[in-house]
């Protein structure tokens, strides 16, 4: 399958709706339409989710289908395992990425290897909701980009989403998913408002976008720092850098072909993550790309990504510690060995 | 909402310290109550505590109070990111840290203010951290709200929860293993009790049998959730020790004199090495989980008014009343309590706030995330322009 086949949204359908509307209009059409699909997790009932993601469902569905769970991360994604091996479809949520940490024998060494181990007679049509990002001052513990300890185990799916359309899109696919697939919001864009149809449109997991069309650099973007790349994109237009910008929108399995076609044109790539640059998927990605493109490439793939160290609390620190338009558009400039704007 | 099995004031008998925990099972579903409605003290759990100290831990629940608001305030003037109050239950911080020793160790939640106050904390130095300002000991790299004082035998709090019980088990087994006659204090929430790791926890006290107090204060709420969603088919939270072996004791945390002599029995039960204890806490969240959370959504807005253990403030000036301390002399200790926090926040916004002042410098960022810094972090501090 290819986008273009499964996209059967309407674009006369869209209306403005926020990053966290998109989401919360998905997850009940979906089990508006499959009665086996149930959401389960820290106060996802009675108050909806800390950020409104399952706002409304306790009263539309019940409380049998919008469970409130004790506070054991291990036992929400257990409990979500074991309803999707009994046939159900669950949907089940970790507040915030960070606590995936608590989960992660569950998800890593269960959900991901069960189908694997049962000699493929085990369905698992289980989908992880959770928050990531950093940007509100939230700290160490609470703003955390784990992508990549994800993406190193096999057998799960991991989306990331940029905006409100995709985030609806790519929930779809990752409930109507028969493997393990992990879907990780980004908490600084939950008010980010972008148009979304209002039928149920599915976008296939693993197949990548390009948001930018360019020539003089690809920049490879996801979740939140799609629209900081936007930004740094804009900026260097006016220096006459014409940046093209690919999201990979899944990050495991990662659309290699598009970034890598999108290298053979433009002959620099920088990538870009909220994550710590040590053993980021940046590194994936670089090395991915030289693999396939090495005699193309004017340059090495750049990385620019967050300081090997904790996520400080003080917007100062952080402002500084988040990659940001600023620094993804220095970092293109480096890539092409442009001096800085006045310099 | 639930209290169950409401015990009326002196009622509990207090066993000896080296009592065996099954002899004591019925402990865990009853409540240990000093204070009656009225104010009046009864029973065997009275302690012996001057009214110097009543008014000591009354001071401290006052400054938590103002203190609380006043960075909720903060929060809401956009001074600082986050806020948590521990309204209704800083009797619990405040009385305890009173009873432990000055080389115990706690292990606290992020509603353990009172206890960190009833330590000597400063509350300037508490605002500065709040405010990420240049005077914070941690320059601005800690959430809001998130204090540490190794000095005051305060450990640093942790925004992922129960994480602290398996460690609060870890100090008392070298506390133990030294020789040092030491206890910690482990506080966990009752939704948190839920988490694998105070399960872990209590698997290792009851194993090793280290000095340590298990201490899950039922505030009733787990953000949106009722207590019963964590207690399940349990009766108390209490009663979770008992499947452990350990004595477990339930207690009015809401009454100053109770919390006081069961952390005491405790804390002498751990020193005299009969090993661990569990206490839960009744009391009530007064207010929002957080500055991020509308309780408005989930509970009736008057229920505070109708928990039947009341507010431990109200309770402890009616109970230094009958002592002779009046009204108005409490309500002049609340004052300059109330006028020394806005003095000692005008002082800390002065140095400056999460948006004002003097900037942290950049260089907190990659400092104190080894001993040593690695060549790679060195290289990235440069690239951001520091030496």
């Amino acid at each position: 399958m290819t986008a273009t086949e499964t996209a059967t949204e309407n674009a006369e359908t869209a209306r403005e709706l926020t990053y966290v509307g998109a989401f919360n209009e998905g997850i009940k059409q979906l089990m508006r339409e499959d009665e086996d699909i149930f959401v389960a997790g820290e106060d996802v009932g009675i108050q909806g989710g800390v950020f409104g993601s399952f706002s409304g469902l306790a009263d539309e569905f019940g409380e049998r289908r919008a469970v409130d769970t004790p506070i054991a991360e291990q036992a929400i994604v257990g409990l979500g395992i074991g309803a999707a091996v009994a046939g159900l479809r669950p949907v089940v949520d970790l507040m915030f990425m960070d606590f995936i940490m608590v989960a992660m024998d569950q998800i890593a060494n269960q959900a991901a290897k069960l189908k694997y181990m049962f000699g493929g007679k085990a369905e698992l049509p289980l989908t992880i909701t959770t928050n990531g990002g950093a940007g509100l001052s939230a700290a160490a513990q609470h703003s955390q980009s784990l992508e990549a300890f994800l993406c190193h185990v096999p057998g799960l799916k991991v989306v990331m989403p940029s905006s409100p359309h995709d985030l609806k899109g790519l929930l779809v696919a990752c409930v109507r998913d028969n493997n393990p697939t992990i879907l990780v919001k980004n908490k600084a864009m939950l008010g980010v408002t972008g148009p979304v149809p209002e039928e149920l449109y599915e976008i296939p997991l693993g197949v990548g976008a390009k948001v930018r069309e360019g020539t003089d650099v690809t920049i490879v973007a996801y979740s939140r720092m799609v629209s900081e790349s936007m930004k740094a994109a804009e900026r260097l237009a006016d220096e006459g850098i014409n940046c093209e910008i690919i999201d990979p929108r899944t990050v495991q399995p990662l659309d290699t072909d598009i970034i890598v076609e999108s290298a053979k044109k433009t002959n620099r790539v920088v990538v870009v993550h909220e994550a710590v640059r040590f053993g980021g998927l940046g590194a994936e990605i670089a090395a991915q790309v030289q693999e396939e493109a090495f005699d193309y490439l004017d340059a090495p793939v750049a990385r620019v990504a967050a300081p090997f160290s904790p996520i400080p609390f003080s917007p100062g620190l952080e402002g500084h510690y988040v990659p940001n338009a600023k620094r993804i558009a220095a970092g293109i400039r480096e890539t092409l060995g442009r001096p800085a704007p006045g310099a | 909402m639930t209290v169950a099995d409401l015990q009326p004031a002196g009622d509990a008998y207090r066993p000896p310290t080296d009592v065996a925990a099954r002899d004591i099972m019925d402990l865990a579903f009853g409540l240990i109550r000093v204070l009656d409605d009225e104010g009046m003290a009864h029973g065997p759990w009275i302690p012996n505590l001057s009214r110097d100290t009543l008014v000591e831990i009354l001071g401290t629940m006052f400054t938590t109070r103002a203190y609380d608001a006043r960075m909720m305030k903060a929060q809401r003037q956009g001074k600082t990111s986050f806020s948590m109050r521990s309204r209704g239950e800083e009797a619990i911080g405040a009385t305890t840290a009173k009873v432990m020793g000055p080389d115990d160790m706690c292990f606290p939640t992020y509603r353990q203010a009172s206890y960190l106050i009833g330590r000597g904390q400063d509350p300037l130095v508490m605002m500065n951290q709040v405010y990420g300002n240049a005077a914070d000991l941690n320059r601005g790299t800690q959430i809001s709200g998130m204090y540490t004082a190794a000095d005051l035998g305060f450990f640093s709090i942790s925004g992922n929860l129960a994480t602290q019980m398996p460690q609060a088990v870890g100090w008392a087994m070298a506390a133990k293993a030294k020789g040092e006659p030491t206890a910690a204090l482990g506080f966990v929430g009752d939704g948190s009790t839920a988490e694998g790791d105070m399960h872990a926890a209590l698997t290792f006290a009851s194993t090793y049998r280290p000095p340590v107090i298990l201490a899950i204060v039922n505030n009733q709420y787990a953000i949106s959730t009722d207590e019963e969603v964590a207690r399940g088919s349990a009766q108390t939270f209490a009663q979770r020790g008992i499947g452990y072996g350990l004595p477990s004791l339930r207690v009015d945390g809401n009454d100053v004199l109770a919390i006081h002599s069961a952390t005491s029995w405790a804390r002498d039960r751990a020193l005299d090495g009969h090993g661990p204890t569990v206490i839960e806490f009744v009391t009530y969240r007064a207010s929002a989980h957080s500055s991020s959370d509308d309780p408005t959504r989930y509970r009736p807005e008057d229920e505070f008014d109708e928990f039947p253990l009341g507010d431990p403030i109200k309770r402890l000036r009616l109970h230094l009343q009958h002592l002779g301390y009046t009204n108005d002399q409490a309500n002049e200790l609340d004052t300059t309590i109330r006028v020394m926090i806005e003095a000692k926040n005008d002082e800390a916004e002065a140095i400056g706030t999460i948006n004002t002042g003097e900037r942290p410098p950049l260089s907190k960022t990659f400092e104190l995330v080894y001993e040593t810094m690695p060549a790679h972090l060195v290289r990235q501090q440069k690239q951001a322009g520091l030496q």
